[in-house]
């Protein structure tokens, strides 16, 4: 016969403070679940709307056109020079409703976790996000969490979705750019590209590249504020793909050719340095805090002056332009005055052999 | 960037090109032998400088194009396996074998990972004593000492889990072979300069002398590629057939003496199948007896994997210069970088891919 069992020692199951990871159970939808949400998100992300951990959130109608979109967020490492996963989280979000020229208001974020990831990790990447989302007056006010079993899905992966609202009239979007528009970018590239590669990859280059992750939406506010109404058409942010994939696309999509001024292009020399290593070309490279705006010739000069006036666009530059030659095609005319079509990328870029 | 720019200036570069335009009387036709030349003149639009009657002609020097086809199949078949992680350079993923290609290893499950140097696949060797880690070693001469060292290493500190794929093709034997092709209409070299950092120049004399060509050991800037076909012009002009050093700030006489010792013990000289060429007597290298047990052929049995090309690829024409990239009549249709046949439709460095990425403007150009 068994030994009677000693449940003198026994204890309701642990508060979540004592679980020093996540388990499968904070996923579940028990009380493992919901001291999660009490414990770490509500007071992180704040709100009263969260808080009150309905179903779904009640919003007030924000008079105008909503903007609404959704992006994901696996990047890996969770944490690299500049940023984090969480700052990516709202950033990203955040600026895919810039880019349409609106004011983000609310944001929802899922969490995914991976079984035995570290609650300190989480803490670290919730107060991350929390900040974010409070520099850049958006609310996080609807959420939810998912565990994942312990070598599927690298710790986290978040996906946020955002509403912002569009002041009337604003009219902007990729098939809007004309012939004779203005090129520019709003600070360097492939910053947030190669510093997570170089963290990624654990090469050690002589100096740190950091991530450029930021919120755009004030700097588009300033850009159009700065100029006649109607004369920015076109803003994107180049996430993936960089530059080049975003001008592609914007070629494409309003049938005009581009052509990019590579002697313009604003590179960090770091960066540089690292691609040039690797034998990676920079307009292929992520940025998290940078835009590219298509604008009126006329406004071209204002345009500049207005972006780097703003702490986020100090190294702005006009680095092409527009024209009707060539329509859907982007072409770069290289330092040596020769011509080149800039290949669309069927992937990710790969470093070369040598 | 320093040592760089310097190389990239748009003035002094219209002032050679304007020389080439001067010496330039008659139609020449000069080979850049290496891929990373290929990929700078293309991306930089150098050609475009260049007098019409002048055509480079891109060369077999694309490490992962001349790759031969069985050897992916092998590298595939490795890289299946349940016990092993296979590293490789990055842009080897892509390349087709037979079927399929490393990303769809990987996406199958296989532990494929992608890695920058060598010696990153030993030290995951030392963090993964219950793996089997197998490097892809490849490429020229340039590459060589560096995955020598890494076997080098591996053996020195014991390892008995990790191996490599080597399949290292040589420079010289391949020039030699373009010029006793009776297809051959190569009538100058721009030598690679990184391969002569290493090997020095003394190797191409003879090969000068014995075919009457000229051989200049070129580099990869606008500037040291403009040079290197202006020495090249100027020489053919002359009826001159000299080995000249257009790249000595990097390359001296005698190259890198301590790589070509490491090499010369760790690798011994074979023949080497080159993809779309054919074999080329004593153009490679593979372990030498003293390193045979790092050799990821024989440990993991698939020496005797074989494979055909597809009929429809002509990437031999192309990498011995006997046909450019848009003649080949599946160019563009059955071939693209998405659906690529051959390897020079994948690397960075292919003959193929470059054309295809950076030949549009001058096709439309042309047709208009």
């Amino acid at each position: 016969m068994a030994e009677p069992l000693d449940i003198t020692g026994w204890s309701c199951p642990l508060p979540l403070a004592d679980y020093p990871a996540i388990v499968l159970g904070h996923g579940g939808g028990g009380k493992l679940s919901s001291e999660l949400v009490e414990h770490l998100f509500v007071p992180a992300f704040g709100g009263s709307e969260l808080a009150r951990l309905g179903d779904a959130a009640l919003l007030p109608p924000p008079g105008g056109r909503l903007a609404f979109s959704t992006d994901s967020f696996v990047v890996h490492p969770l944490f690299f020079p500049g940023g984090s996963i969480g700052e990516l989280a709202v950033h990203g979000t955040v600026n895919d409703l810039a880019m349409m020229g609106a004011r983000p208001l609310y944001l929802s974020a899922a969490f995914i976790l991976e079984e035995g990831l570290p609650m300190a990790t989480l803490g670290a990447i919730v107060a991350r996000m929390a900040a974010a989302a409070r520099a850049a007056g958006v609310s996080i006010v609807a959420g939810d969490t998912k565990v994942v079993d312990h070598g599927h899905g690298h710790g986290c992966y978040i996906t946020t979705a955002g509403v912002g609202v569009v002041p009337a009239g604003l009219e902007l979007g990729p098939e809007r750019a004309r012939p004779g528009d203005a090129v520019l970018v709003s600070g360097t590239l492939g910053d947030h590209g190669m510093a997570v590669m170089s963290v990624r990859e654990g090469l050690a280059f002589e100096a740190e590249l950091a991530s450029d992750c930021a919120a755009l939406h004030t700097l588009v506010e300033a850009l159009l504020a700065a100029l006649p109404t109607g004369s920015v058409h076109t803003l994107r942010d180049p996430t993936r793909g960089g530059l080049a994939a975003v001008l592609g696309e914007i070629a494409k999509s309003s049938r005009v050719g581009i052509e990019l001024e590579e002697r313009a292009l604003p590179v960090r020399p770091e960066v540089h340095s690292a691609c040039e290593l690797l034998g990676m070309d920079p307009i292929f490279v992520a940025n998290e805090g940078k835009l590219v705006a298509l604008v009126a010739a006329e406004a071209a000069e204002a345009a500049l002056s207005a972006l780097r006036a703003h702490p986020l666009g100090r190294e702005a530059a006009i680095v092409g332009r527009a024209g009707a030659e060539h329509p859907g095609v982007l072409v770069a005319r290289t330092a040596l005055g020769a011509r080149r079509v800039v290949p669309e990328q069927l992937g990710e870029q790969l470093p070369r052999i040598c | 960037m320093k040592y760089l720019d310097e190389f990239r200036d748009s003035a002094p570069a219209r002032r050679l090109a304007e020389e080439i335009h001067r010496l330039a009387t008659r139609p020449w036709a000069i080979m850049e032998v290496c891929g990373g030349q290929t990929h700078s003149i293309l991306r930089n639009g150098i050609d475009q400088l260049l007098p019409a009657s002048l055509s480079l002609i891109h060369g077999p020097g694309c490490p992962v194009c001349v790759t031969p086809v069985e050897v992916i199949d092998r590298a595939l078949a490795i890289a299946g396996r349940p016990e092993v992680t296979f590293t490789s350079f990055g842009d080897m993923l892509r390349v087709p074998g037979s079927e399929k290609d490393l990303f769809r290893v990987k996406s199958e499950g296989g532990d494929v990972r992608i890695v920058y140097s060598p010696l990153d696949a030993v030290k995951l060797a030392q963090e993964l004593p219950d793996r089997q880690v197998v490097f892809f070693g490849i490429g020229f001469e340039t590459t060589a000492p560096a995955n020598a060292m890494a076997v080098h290493l591996a053996r020195r500190q014991g390892l008995t889990n990790f191996s490599m794929l080597a399949s290292h093709v040589l420079v010289p034997p391949a020039i030699e072979a373009i010029l006793a092709s009776p297809s051959n209409r190569v009538q100058a070299f721009l030598a690679a300069g990184h391969v002569c950092s290493v090997m020095g120049t003394w190797q191409y004399p003879p090969l000068a002398a014995k075919h009457r060509v000229p051989i200049v050991i070129t580099g990869f800037e606008p500037l040291d590629l403009l040079e290197g076909i202006r020495r090249a012009v100027a020489q053919l002009e002359a009826g001159e057939a000299r080995v000249e050093n257009a790249y000595a700030r990097v390359v001296s006489e005698a190259g890198n003496h301590p790589a070509q010792a490491l090499l010369a013990e760790v690798f011994e000289v074979c023949d080497r199948t080159w993809r779309g060429i054919g074999t080329i007597p004593a153009s490679g290298f593979r372990l030498s007896a003293a390193y045979r047990d790092f050799d990821a052929e024989l440990r993991f049995d698939v020496a005797g994997v074989t494979a055909h090309e597809s009929p429809l690829c002509h990437a031999g024409e192309v990498l011995r210069g006997v046909l450019k990239p848009n003649q080949c009549p599946a160019f563009g249709r059955e071939c693209t970088p998405r659906t690529p046949l051959g390897a020079t439709m994948v690397s960075s460095e292919g003959a193929c891919a470059a054309y295809y990425h950076y030949g549009r403007a001058l096709a439309a150009e042309e047709a208009r």
